[in-house]
């Protein structure tokens, strides 16, 4: 164990270091805290300055309110028209090229794998006016499938790294027995191969979740009213907005960081295990 | 039919796996950075027909003010954005007990990572807000000067660079904590047995087999400091005065926002981005080369 | 009674089917628009008129929140054009007009004799001789202020002919002593300082030299632009200190809080002024004040338009309809909705202290009517000159360096 456990050190030591963390914590989020806390607090304290005292009463009509006045349900259905099918079709589309480049010996695999590697490196710049363009010539601007169909490509090159490096990491010898058998490639990817990945998915799943509902770039780029706005870009212009309402921008704020918040607590291990892949060897 | 799938499905199959991926990746991806090179040799305002121009908005860009602004600005961001790598580590390495409510703590502490950076953003634009941000009011209280830092040209960026380390030393935290679960115990042990703590074990003994967590730390904090775009868009639009654009942001800038469609002049400011992101790009696919050919 | 339902149905379907033929029969003109509320009524209002008037046409409003609008219409006008679309005038609308985007509508304007009616504002709809669209409404920027400051402070309220320059910078040093900022606005969103630079230049250099200015006729390095400059740095250290890290609405919070005395704004502000709880009694207006003396009086009021898109596809109806906009009766019940300026000379203006003072000084504006910065001068260049006056409300002392700047853009941008 590194660092030496604190169990080994003296008492005051370890009463120390259990009261170091707790107090560590609420600094480190401090500013969520405060967030948090405004996001209740009634409109007459800021007025009054009262920003980071306690809040006289909580308001959740806050929440209510921007639910009420602001395009917010629509925002954030938009954000889940574009994330599920984005999780799907990423996920799907890598399973099946992180199987071929995996398990597969051919001469280009290592160029076409760090293809992938590469664009998905690439600074979202360099694609906006063409992929701007494109999608307007398919009509697709300003349309959840729209912004779809790009996250689902450019997700493909990160998960084709996951997927892969996960496949090859499993024992070659399932899939030998499987030709030995003459089972068909096909069969042995849908039956062999995809029952094991489950952990693979499950970890992609809630990465790619997070990454696309909290995407603001595109969102800005390829759409541009409520009726297809997911919820970064809505409450980047909501912000614009509320000029000094500060408990409402917070609200929304707040609103927009729950579903990823969620995910993360629920799938917890897959989500760690998902971002740390490659990290350890 | 049949007797050719058989005998060469195994060469087949890996081409019919790519397809959908490779498909979908080519059009949204490949082919679009080959458009960008080809669009920022036009003057084009996204309405009109495109002009040919040559290198007529590199020649520009050469003479641009503000895109030296950007560029220096970018150069600080990478900068001071791998502080995240060894802050991460430090708090890593605090938290790396096994008191009661450890994997809560933890995940608390990984918080902002999850956040949007839209949310970030808000959430700093709120604490520096002149008058009675609660980081303005410290800054008063600690120097008797109040200082509007999102409205003055000497700290706007490094600003906005500290709202988004928030989240950047979380991710690398989450790394290192991975990493030193696993550290070997018996080689720290008999390090311990030499003498080696502090400094030195953690120099000598932890961070050669935290190696991989380090690559990949990294290696998201120097893609993350270069497409660094939300926090300057939403913080402070590239103002006061154009003094916190970064390359991302005015390329947008040039080629979408209100006064800008210059698609041409912003498609060759995003072919230097990906210029020098490219520097990055290669050296870590080298190593990743080297790595799978050593397997 | 079955008999009766059945004769019931067979009335209903008939009738529905009827409608769907009327339905059909309309001419359909697709309108995108950027409305609030308020005026998004008025203009629903008008419509309706218009299709009482004219039964065979049906005007689809498609509304866009504000700002998204400002860059959807470039995506609309090629992708997916409709019959009409907002927009503003001057060299704003010049891009849309070049790219050849917009639709002639020089005949709407000779068929309906609105070169007189909507005389004042035909010089800026006007590119290459030929008219681009349909002015509706426009408002007058000016100095707004708090009666109340200036009590507390005791600066003599200035009357409704305003002050002299030399007073109004002595009343700064005045409230600076009392812990009032003379000036308040907030430059975040950049465009408020604009309209500072518009009036100070035309004050000191007059409308000539500040259309010239923004037409790139003129060096930024030039003495006069120098010359407006050195006014500016007689009022910069009153203007309110934090200006660069607030919106227009912070800054308007000021005003009515009474921390701050004076605001360069455009009448649109007057909304927000009294929701914040201020009333005619103690919130006042005036022109900017002369600053050249006898340099002829122009003033900024930003004009607001309609236009046909070239890829329109029923423009018979939506000349109709610019027509039927460009109406005394129409201009009249949008403007009062939304507390501006109508256009047409036989139009009345409303019932309004601050719209009254406001047609009366735009009237009588013998020196022109300006749009505003960045209408008047092209993208790249209001954008560099709205961040150079940005600069310079902080940091005067970078004054060189800015006019250097925007001389060298202004060198590129007009080749």
């Amino acid at each position: 164990m590194f660092p030496r456990p604190i169990e080994q050190t003296s008492a005051p030591a370890q009463w120390l270091y259990r009261i170091a963390v707790p107090v560590a914590l609420i600094l480190w989020l401090l500013p969520l805290i405060g967030v948090a806390v405004t996001s209740v607090r009634p409109a007459s304290d800021l007025a009054q300055g009262n920003y980071f005292g306690m809040p006289s009463s909580l308001a959740f009509s806050n929440y209510r309110d921007v639910f009420a006045n602001s395009p917010m349900g629509a925002y954030m259905l938009n954000s889940f028209k574009v994330t599920i099918p984005t999780v799907i079709g990423a996920v799907a589309l890598s399973c099946m090229t992180g199987f071929a480049l995996a398990i597969y010996r051919f001469r280009s695999n290592l160029l076409v794998f760090f293809l992938f590697v590469a664009g998905n490196f690439v600074p979202f710049q360099i694609l906006m006016v063409p992929v701007r363009d494109l999608t307007l010539h398919l009509g697709m601007y300003n349309s959840w499938y729209g912004l779809a169909l790009f996250h689902i490509a450019f997700q493909t090159g990160f998960c084709t790294l996951f997927m892969r490096n996960f496949i090859k990491a499993l024992p070659f010898e399932l899939i030998e027995a499987a030709r030995v058998e003459g089972v068909s490639e096909v069969r042995i990817f849908w039956y062999v191969v995809l029952p094991l990945m489950r952990p693979a998915i499950a970890a992609l799943s809630v990465l790619i979740f997070t990454f696309i509902w909290n995407d603001f770039f595109w969102a800005t780029v390829l759409s541009n009213s409520p009726e297809s706005q997911p919820i970064t870009a809505g409450l980047s212009s909501l912000n614009g907005q509320w000029i000094a309402q500060w408990h409402l921008v917070s609200a929304g704020s707040i609103l927009a960081a729950v579903p990823p918040v969620a995910m993360f607590f629920l799938m917890q291990r897959h989500f760690i295990a998902g971002l740390t892949l490659g990290a350890v060897k | 039919m049949t007797d050719f799938w058989k005998s060469n499905q195994r060469r087949i199959a890996p081409w019919l796996f790519l397809a959908p991926g490779l498909f979908m990746f080519a059009v949204y991806v490949i082919i679009p950075i080959f458009q960008s090179l080809w669009i920022s040799l036009y003057d084009w305002d996204g309405l009109g027909a495109k002009v040919w121009i040559g290198t007529a908005n590199y020649v520009e860009l050469w003479d641009d003010d503000a895109f030296y602004t950007s560029l220096k600005n970018n150069v600080i961001w990478l900068i001071l954005y791998l502080l995240a790598v060894p802050a991460g580590l430090f708090i890593a390495i605090f938290l790396n007990q096994t008191i009661t409510g450890m994997r809560l703590y933890k995940s608390l502490f990984f918080f902002p990572f999850v956040i949007s950076q839209v949310v970030v953003g808000l959430i700093f634009s709120w604490f520096y807000a002149p008058d009675f941000g609660l980081f303005y009011k410290l800054i008063e209280l600690l120097t008797g000067q109040s200082i509007a830092i999102l409205a003055d040209d000497r700290f706007v960026t490094y600003g906005i660079i500290a709202a988004g380390l928030w989240p950047q030393i979380a991710y690398v935290m989450i790394l290192y904590l991975t990493g030193l679960n696993n550290v070997a115990p018996d080689q720290i042990e008999a390090a311990r047995l030499d003498g080696a703590k502090g400094w030195r074990m953690l120099w000598y003994v932890v961070l050669p087999q935290l190696r991989p967590a380090t690559f990949i730390a990294v290696v998201v904090t120097v893609i993350g400091a270069l497409r660094s775009f939300d926090l300057v868009s939403i913080m402070t639009d590239g103002g006061p005065y154009g003094s916190s654009r970064v390359l991302s942001f005015y390329m947008y800038e040039q080629a979408l926002s209100e006064y800008g469609y210059r698609m041409g002049y912003g498609a060759a400011i995003a072919v230097v981005l990906f210029a020098i992101m490219m520097v990055f790009i290669s050296g870590f696919i080298w190593k990743m080369w080297r790595d799978e050919s050593e397997r | 009674m079955v008999h009766y339902a059945r004769g019931a149905l067979a009335l209903t379907a008939a009738l529905l089917m009827t409608t769907a033929a009327v339905a059909q029969d309309k001419r359909v003109v697709k309108y995108n628009a950027d409305y609030d509320p308020a005026p998004l009524a008025a203009m629903e209002q008008v419509i309706a008129d218009f299709e009482a008037a004219n039964p065979d046409i049906d005007i689809q409003l498609n509304n866009f929140d504000h700002e998204g609008y400002k860059t959807a219409i470039r995506n609309f006008l090629t992708a997916d054009a409709p019959d009409l679309a907002n927009w503003y005038a001057g060299n704003r609308m010049a891009p849309f007009v070049t790219s050849g985007q917009f639709m002639d509508v020089s005949d709407v304007w000779e068929a309906n004799g609105l070169k007189d009616s909507l005389g004042s504002a035909l010089a800026s709809m006007t590119i290459d001789g030929k008219q681009w669209g349909v002015p509706y409404t426009y408002y007058q920027w000016g100095i707004y202020f708090n009666r109340d400051a200036y009590k507390a402070a005791g600066v003599d309220v200035p009357g409704p002919e305003g002050v002299s320059w030399d007073q109004f910078v002595s009343n700064c040093e005045k409230f600076a002593a009392a812990g009032i900022d003379c000036i308040t606005t907030g430059t975040k969103a950049l465009w408020p300082g604009a309209g500072i630079f518009d009036y100070l230049n035309l004050r000191t250099n007059g409308y000539e030299f500040h259309m010239d200015l923004t037409a790139g006729k003129v060096a930024w390095t030039d003495d006069k632009v120098r010359a407006t400059f050195a006014e500016w740095a007689k009022i910069q250290p009153y203007v309110t200190k934090n200006h660069a890290a607030i919106d227009w609405q912070d800054a308007a919070a000021l005003l009515v809080q009474g921390k701050a005395a004076n605001y360069v704004m455009g009448n649109f502000a007057v909304a927000v002024f009294k929701e914040g709880g201020m009333t005619n009694d103690n919130l006042g207006f005036m022109g900017f004040p002369e600053i050249t003396p006898g340099i002829a009086r122009a003033e900024e009021a930003p004009t607001d338009t309609v236009h046909i898109p070239s890829g329109a596809k029923n423009v018979d109806d939506a000349k109709k309809f610019l027509a039927y906009l460009a109406s005394a009766d129409a201009q009249n019940k949008i403007n009062a909705a939304m507390g501006q300026l109508p256009i047409n000379k036989a139009s009345t203006v409303a019932d309004d202290p601050f719209l009254q003072a406001g047609f009366q000084m735009l009237s009588t504006a013998d020196g022109g009517i300006a749009q505003f910065f960045d209408r008047d001068a092209p993208a790249e260049m209001a954008k560099a000159g709205m961040e150079g006056f940005q600069e310079f409300m902080v940091k005067p002392e970078n004054l060189d360096a800015i006019l250097e700047r925007l001389e060298k853009i202004r060198q590129k941008v007009y080749q």
